[in-house]
């Protein structure tokens, strides 16, 4: 019967284990179910619990049209930024997998640097540089601050992507008669759609919440973000709660999207690659 | 270096004119020359690091040659891109387009080569027919198994009716028995469709039921060429006779015609001096009752020291009078453990060249 006394000592600390999750779980979403709570309190910000529930608040924010102008600047913003770091991100990932040159390895080091790099350092840099270049703030100089900051996260996701990817893959199309451009549309690309995307989503939203960056960089034209810390600072209003739950409802669909895509491409990955030695293909796809 | 023959009465597709290829200090193939002929199966053999899947990937456009030239029908073919080359390639794990449906993947060689829809339909279905795949046009490769992959694999690259089909051990990652009827389907497939094969393997078993010639490479270099017959029966150097089968290999003392090795002396038409000479197992067996009268026949006693039955025959290992321990493949039967007679034709001792076994310094191959 000894078993039985063993037993209980994995279950109390599964029953701590539960306890702590949930602890944990607790700290980090109840401020947002509070948020999102509090959005529909009659009684404004204050008060527990919330009562009169109402859509008041609503109302009120869809008739706020410098928060809307703020909302339309930041996608903007956010989609010309996803566009800039794509367009650049993408080739720095295959330079960085497939082409030999000198420096390589700092390269690789200094594209991620932004990504470690305080928001206030880019963002003060790129500043003195407008300054200088004589570039008036305004939604551009925001957008060339996003692209730039976040060409690091385009190139890490698709460096990750095109490393997973079997090369032999290429090779086939290769001998089957593809060159090396119809080789790189037909079969690299369709292999890296889910790092793409994946890419452009992560920046899209990292852009969408830019505040240090943004903050330095800022014309006439408020982002959404700005537009928000900026009333904050008049008191807070449960209007800016129905704003944060609209974010937050879109981030939501925005990540089962991704989830639904990556769940659904799942495929047994192949054997690895038998041939991964670099080779005159390797530099010729990439240059 | 064994000179490559070629039957007078076939036409040469590939010629492989002192191909070298170096990986920085690192030399992984050096002065291979080979002539191919149309319609052959050729086996590229060797060990892993012998260089063979480094060749193969020369001829299909994925390396560069360090020197040396190919030509294909009085063509440079080592200058093309690999997607000029009339070459098609099966990979080892078959390198499928996991986006594509079966039938997406073996037409993809006639989409990019912009044939007409109608003629992609058909030639995609026969392509499938004959490697009796029709059942799986339209399911996605990662859903199907590996010996299906392989047929497709075998689908995709025959559908271009290529000038020549590279296939890098498309076998090894299936089980014993599938391999075995894929190598009897494999070479059926190739008498059919005539294609010229270029087989590359680490099997010597695998070689010699498939092939019509067996290029052994070793440590980058040509060890020898031949028909699997030949190269079984009249092994150039000690590696070959090694690497293929099994064999007795002994170092005699040649004088006056006669070579002496322990216990053992035949007549040999060799000069004066040292030699080696390879004998096979079988080809010694115990002695019948009556004394040959044929000069060639060469009598020895030996101990049987131990015996492993594999079946139709066994295994002995027998220790002759000057300690000399020799391998004997015989028609299984219970022997006395006793003195034994046993003979063998002077014929068989093949003399070889002396090369070593295992002195690969390379790692090129990734089996």
């Amino acid at each position: 019967m000894e078993f039985l006394v063993s037993a209980s000592t994995p279950m109390k600390s599964s029953r701590w284990l539960t306890a702590h999750a949930l602890a944990v779980f607790a700290f980090l979403y109840l401020p947002i179910a509070i948020l999102i709570l509090y959005s529909f309190n009659g009684q404004g910000v204050g008060g527990f619990p919330p009562r009169n529930l109402t859509l008041n608040w609503y109302r009120i924010l869809f008739n706020d049209a410098p928060i809307w102008d703020s909302v339309l600047n930041s996608l903007i913003v956010a989609a010309a930024a996803m566009v800039i770091a794509l367009l650049f991100g993408i080739p720095a990932a295959l330079a960085l997998d497939r082409a030999q040159f000198p420096g390589k390895a700092l390269f690789r080091r200094l594209v991620l640097l932004p990504l470690i790099l305080p928001g206030i350092i880019t963002g003060l840099s790129l500043l003195m540089l407008f300054r200088v270049a004589e570039v008036r703030l305004s939604l551009l100089t925001i957008v060339l601050g996003h692209g730039t900051a976040l060409i690091s996260v385009a190139t890490t996701e698709v460096f990750a992507g095109l490393q997973k990817l079997n090369r032999a893959q290429e090779e086939a199309s290769l001998d089957l008669g593809a060159n090396y451009w119809q080789t790189f549309w037909r079969i690299t690309v369709p292999n890296l759609k889910l790092s793409i995307i994946g890419a452009a989503l992560l920046i899209f939203t990292l852009s969408m919440d830019e505040i240090a960056v943004s903050f330095f960089l800022i014309g006439r034209d408020n982002t959404l973000p700005l537009e928000i810390w900026g009333r904050l600072r008049r008191g807070i209003t449960p209007e800016i709660n129905a704003i944060s739950t609209i974010i937050f409802m879109f981030s939501l669909i925005a990540i089962v999207f991704w989830y639904r895509l990556r769940t659904r491409a799942q495929v047994t990955p192949e054997i690895g690659a038998e041939l991964v030695e670099t080779s005159q293909t390797d530099s010729q796809l990439s240059s | 270096m064994m000179a490559t023959t070629i039957q007078s009465d076939t036409v040469s597709l590939l010629s492989i004119r002192s191909v070298a290829k170096h990986f920085g200090k690192n030399i992984v193939l050096r002065d291979i020359s080979l002539e191919i002929a149309e319609g052959e199966f050729l086996t590229i053999l060797g060990e892993s690091g012998s260089g063979k899947t480094t060749l193969l990937r020369i001829l299909a456009g994925f390396e560069q040659s360090t020197s040396g030239e190919v030509w294909m029908q009085g063509e440079r073919l080592d200058t093309q891109p690999p997607y000029r080359r009339r070459v098609n390639t099966v990979f080892q794990h078959y390198a499928l387009f996991p986006h594509m449906t079966v039938e997406q993947n073996v037409g993809y060689g006639l989409a990019i080569a912009k044939r007409p829809a109608a003629e992609i339909e058909s030639r995609v279905a026969e392509a499938l027919a004959k490697v009796k795949m029709s059942a799986y046009a339209k399911s996605k490769p990662p859903k199907i198994s590996g010996g299906q992959q392989q047929r497709i694999a075998l689908a995709r690259a025959l559908v271009n009716r290529p000038r020549l089909l590279l296939l890098d051990e498309p076998l090894s990652a299936l089980d014993a028995n599938l391999r075995r009827q894929m190598q009897v389907e494999l070479k059926a497939l190739q008498r059919e469709v005539g294609i010229t094969f270029i087989f590359v393997t680490h099997d010597q078993e695998e070689a010699m039921v498939m092939s019509d010639r067996i290029a052994l490479l070793r440590s980058g270099e040509l060890e020898q060429v031949a028909s699997p017959r030949e190269i079984y029966n009249r092994p150039a150097t000690s590696y070959t006779a090694q690497f293929i089968g099994h064999t007795n290999l002994l170092h005699a003392d040649i004088r006056h015609g006669m070579a002496t090795c322990g216990a053992l002396r035949w007549p040999t038409s060799l000069p004066d001096g040292k030699a080696l000479f390879s004998l096979r197992p079988e080809c010694i067996r115990p002695a019948t009752a009556a004394p040959a009268a044929n000069d060639a026949m060469v009598r020895f006693q030996a101990r049987l020291r131990d015996q492993a039955f594999h079946g139709a025959t066994d295994l002995l290992r027998v220790e002759s009078d000057g300690g000399l321990i020799l391998t004997i493949r015989t028609a299984s039967r219970d022997l006395p453990d006793r003195l034994l007679e046993f003979e063998f034709s002077a014929g068989d001792a093949i003399p070889v060249r002396a090369t070593s076994l295992g002195s690969n310094s390379t790692s090129e191959d990734r089996a």
